[in-house]
């Protein structure tokens, strides 16, 4: 932890201080804790008979579970399609030729900056539109999450190829080119193999956007697992206990995902292979550290017009 | 195309979505740092608290606190803020929405203390700073510059996700684009790419802005 240089070890004067701290925070945490639990009961909330049903097989084999393989269906299609979306044109914002490279770059920067439920709704009228008549009408609201889910994160997925590549030390390349291998096969055979083990633990990381995301679905009226609190809702007239479990089964998979995530990031570095750093993924489009680095290309053939000289402070030799 | 500005409210549609960024970005930052603040005190319990906070809020799904906003605060519990419906769904979006950008803002904030290097913090012990003060005047204030390109990046996404308030029936743009398109079919595409395009003119900006304030404001070491 960095937080330990932050402060000096507690002498006696400011352990005391800490305790108070503590005990006043934990005081004001409980009571607040308390109020809203006070504030949830009065509304009938902690009954037995609202959190009594999720005790019994009907609500999970009839409602949850249903919803929740209908979730993971989704994410793991998308997650699927965007990987190969995103080797494509991952591997197009590398290529030689500057249209590829241009009109990847247009398409990946556009998909990354719309939202994922504006995609999904688009999809959702386009399908109904035009294929409304050969493709069953319960079908639109899962091609409409899988196209949305996989545009964006396709993107995201080829901006950590990018970054991945950029990661790896120069001389893989070189040692390639040396040996007499085209500039695309040293990116196919060299470069991509190890980028995609660096990018490993950010792609389970994305699993969890990807996850989180599908949630999304409820709202093109995709029967996916928060979908089910309106039917469990209605059915035990208990919406809040059924959201609040809800978000539970959400937590508890993310949280797996996000440790095993850090487990593959740790076990790359141990090994002392470039890894892309699973903080870099935030909600946000992932950043990419070295957007000069992983261009290769740029280096040899296009003169920096002025782009890398503009990035340097000034005054800064 | 230009009967739709006409018929359908478009420009205020879009000014909800601005509205709903600017205010859940400034709740976030808030809600944020002072989280970042108790997950780097040296008061355990606060740490553990700051902790479980970042660890359930990043895991569930933003279309879930949002509707938990409406069916657990506003409908089940009755917090009204206003008797107008409309605006009462906004402001409970605005603090889902901080909320969950918090999460992201503390941990792209505790990234840019790590960039803080420890001589720092040691410089400032060592001339008698509490950590409030070390806090307040070394640390946060190089963090805050260091953390620009994450932060930037949660901007973004706050943007792009203050859509899902229309789950809760908020006026912003994307319940308004399912509107028209459900009105008006034969303009689908036109429809689509005017909300897309507003959309790269909001995040467009954010990021080249976020990467030269990274490298102007970068601390130099």
């Amino acid at each position: 932890m960095s937080a330990t240089v932050l402060f000096d070890n507690p002498g006696p004067k400011a352990r005391a201080r800490h305790r108070i701290v503590a005990i006043v925070s934990a005081v004001l945490v409980l009571l607040s804790l308390a109020w809203a639990i006070s504030r949830f009961a009065a509304k009938d909330n902690l009954e037995p008979s609202k959190w009594l049903p999720f005790l019994t097989t009907d609500i999970w084999v009839n409602y949850l579970l249903p919803g929740l393989a209908n979730t993971l269906k989704a994410a793991l299609i998308s997650m699927v399609l965007a990987g190969i979306f995103g080797v494509l044109f991952g591997m197009g914002r590398l290529a030689h030729n500057r249209f590829v490279r241009a009109f990847c770059t247009v398409i990946v920067e556009f998909f990354r900056s719309v939202p994922v439920l504006v995609m999904m709704f688009f999809t959702f009228y386009f399908v109904s539109f035009n294929f409304g008549s050969q493709l069953r009408s319960d079908t639109f609201p899962l091609i409409a999450v899988i196209t949305g889910l996989t545009l964006y994160n396709g993107s995201v997925v080829a901006e950590l190829l990018r970054s991945g590549v950029g990661s790896l030390p120069k001389g893989q390349r070189e040692a390639g080119l040396a040996i007499g291998l085209t500039s695309g096969q040293v990116l196919r055979s060299v470069q991509l193999p190890q980028a995609i083990t660096a990018m490993l633990p950010a792609l389970v990381g994305q699993l969890v956007v990807v996850l989180k995301d599908t949630a999304l679905g409820q709202i093109v009226t995709y029967p996916e697992l928060l979908n089910t609190f309106q039917q469990i809702g209605s059915y035990k007239s208990n919406p809040v206990p059924a959201l609040m479990v809800i978000a539970a089964i959400y937590v508890v998979i993310n949280y797996l995902l996000t440790t095993a995530a850090g487990r593959l990031e740790s076990y790359n570095r141990d090994k002392g292979r470039p890894t892309i750093p699973r903080a870099a993924l935030g909600p946000a489009p992932v950043e990419v550290p070295t957007v000069g680095a992983a261009r290769p290309h740029a280096e040899e053939k296009v003169p920096h017009k002025g782009h890398r000289a503009a990035k340097r402070p000034p005054g800064d030799s | 195309m230009g009967d739709l500005f006409t018929t359908f409210n478009v420009v205020g549609a879009l000014g909800i979505t601005l509205l709903l960024t600017l205010f859940s970005a400034l709740g976030a930052l808030v809600i944020g740092t002072l989280v970042a603040i108790m997950r780097v005190s040296p008061v355990a319990f606060l740490n553990t608290v700051g902790a479980a906070f970042v660890n359930i809020v990043r895991n569930t799904p933003l279309t879930l606190i949002i509707v938990f906003c409406n069916i657990g605060f506003i409908t089940n519990l009755g917090l009204s803020v206003s008797t107008d419906i409309a605006r009462n769904n906004l402001v409970w979006a605005i603090v889902g929405l901080s909320i969950y950008h918090a999460a992201f803002v503390c941990e792209s904030l505790r990234s840019g203390v790590n960039t803080v290097p420890t001589g720092q913090a040691e410089a400032a012990r060592s001339i008698g700073l509490t950590f409030g003060q070390s806090l307040g005047a070394v640390l946060l204030p190089q963090a805050f510059r260091g953390a620009i390109t994450p932060l930037g990046n949660t901007l973004i996404a706050l943007t792009k996700n203050t859509t899902v308030a229309t789950a809760i029936g908020v006026a912003e743009i994307s319940g308004l684009m399912k509107e028209m398109i459900e009105f008006r079919s034969d303009l689908l595409i036109p429809i689509f790419l005017l909300v897309a395009f507003y959309f790269v003119l909001l995040t467009l900006p954010i990021g080249l802005v976020t990467t030269h304030l990274s490298t102007k404001l970068a601390v130099k070491r």
